[in-house]
């Protein structure tokens, strides 16, 4: 392969941007240097692309929701409880979980740069890691509540979490009402990630609904 | 740094436009700056906290105008040069200009189930006695430092209460900067968002910061 192929994308043949030969730059001197391992680099994406995402946080959120004993040692000691089933390590090593209750809601957000609990979340969606919600959401929670759609009552507590320091946190967002019968399984389903957030409330699926 | 990163409070940004069904990641580099953060960081070596002081110093304009992954690259950069592993000209040229060495790259893809699954805890294990109690009432110090620093601008000059210590954590403002991990607790301190906003914040509203023994003093 020429070096005029290497610089193109092959999917469309477009010559590449400044930002993409600047990470084939660092990535191939790196390389040649023998300081990385680009098979490590494709282990590192398969892990966040594939493995690691909000399903991780839901099977926590489920486990909490059926099991008491569970749910106070998650509220405890976060860290603990979520390796109990698992999901550590990078950018979860000191979890802290929040719960939202029928008068307090929590809302997260790193006001300084993106941190965000990878292990059970996955990575930030752009929208979390962007100027608008980092700028307003500890001024103005409610408003931006509301543009995600969750208008809170006057009288309910709102508190909001800026993750300044290594503590990363998360939502343990209410129960849905009328899911009393449903699994861990089925409630883990219902478990969103911007529930994990703070920025949605959960509402019992229809098509899960109990009949009466 | 009163940087354009620290951002809580601000106006003019617009609406959150969240993205329905949003990708994983928006582009094949992406994916790579992505895996490249524990590999390179492990080269450095550095911290998480030279790594945001970088993106913090790459100058106001530039910050608002890339992408968070583009912060990343203009970070692993700028330690890559400044720690010696490359130099600038290598980058430009997109090729190393020294023999490759005997050396084995310190992440390989055998480490990474391990490394992803394990982090690295910036919590210390050193007995260091706390300056604050839970329910102190603490101020948070008017400093403005040119270096790096995880007290957000909003909060300095106002009044919190310690909800709960932490423990012990690395201290940034020196981590960032090879000044040494200066361990100390780390408490949740909880701001009535009237102290921070002002008279329109819902008296039922509150912030909670994470924030170490140096930035506060005892009210």
């Amino acid at each position: 392969m020429s070096d005029h192929d290497h610089n193109h994308d092959h999917a469309n043949s477009r010559p590449l941007t400044d930002v993409e030969l600047r990470v084939k730059a660092l990535e191939q001197v790196l390389t040649e240097k023998g300081l990385v391992d680009p098979a490590a680099v494709d282990a590192l994406i398969e892990t966040y692309e594939t493995k690691v995402g909000p399903h991780n946080g839901a099977q926590v959120v489920a486990r909490a929701w059926t099991d008491p004993e569970y749910k106070k040692r998650l509220l405890i000691n976060g860290t603990e409880a979520i390796a109990e089933l698992g999901y550590s390590g990078i950018q979860g090593e000191d979890m802290v979980v929040v719960e939202n209750t029928s008068n307090i809601h929590n809302v997260l957000v790193c006001t300084l740069c993106s941190c965000y609990p990878w292990p059970t979340l996955g990575l930030p969606p752009v929208w979390y890691k962007s100027a608008p919600y980092r700028s307003r959401v500890v001024s103005q929670p409610r408003e931006v509540l509301k543009e995600f759609g969750v208008e809170l009552d006057k009288n309910t507590e709102v508190r909001v979490w800026d993750s300044t320091a290594e503590l990363r946190y998360m939502v343990l967002p209410e129960r849905p009402q009328g899911t009393e019968l449903l699994s861990e399984n089925e409630l883990s389903s219902l478990v969103t990630r911007d529930s994990m957030i703070g920025v949605e409330v959960l509402k019992k699926a229809e098509s899960q609904g109990v009949s009466e | 740094m009163n940087g354009a990163h620290d951002l809580g409070g601000m106006h003019g940004f617009g609406d959150v436009n969240p993205e329905q069904n949003e990708p994983v990641f928006h582009a094949e580099w992406e994916k790579r700056v992505l895996g490249l953060f524990v590999p390179v960081s492990a080269v450095g070596p550095f911290c998480v906290d030279e790594f945001r002081a970088r993106i913090e110093r790459m100058g106001a304009t530039n910050y608002l105008s890339t992408s968070y992954y583009e912060h990343w690259l203009h970070a692993f950069e700028t330690l890559a040069v400044e720690k010696g592993c490359v130099t600038k000209e290598e980058l430009k040229a997109g090729k190393s200009f020294t023999p490759r060495g005997e050396s084995t790259p310190p992440v390989l893809a055998k480490d990474v189930p391990y490394i992803s699954s394990h982090g690295s805890s910036a919590r210390i294990d050193e007995a260091i006695t706390p300056k604050f109690k839970v329910g102190n009432l603490v101020m948070v110090n008017n400093n403005h430092p040119e270096n790096h620093t995880r007290c957000p601008r909003y909060a300095r000059d106002k009044l919190g209460s310690i909800e709960k210590d932490n423990g012990v954590f690395v201290f940034p403002d020196t981590a960032a900067h090879g000044q040494g991990d200066n361990p100390q607790h780390c408490y949740s301190v909880r701001f009535d968002a009237k102290e921070l906003w002002g008279s329109d914040a819902s008296e039922k509203d509150s912030v909670y910061i994470d924030l170490w023994d140096d930035y506060l003093t005892l009210a």
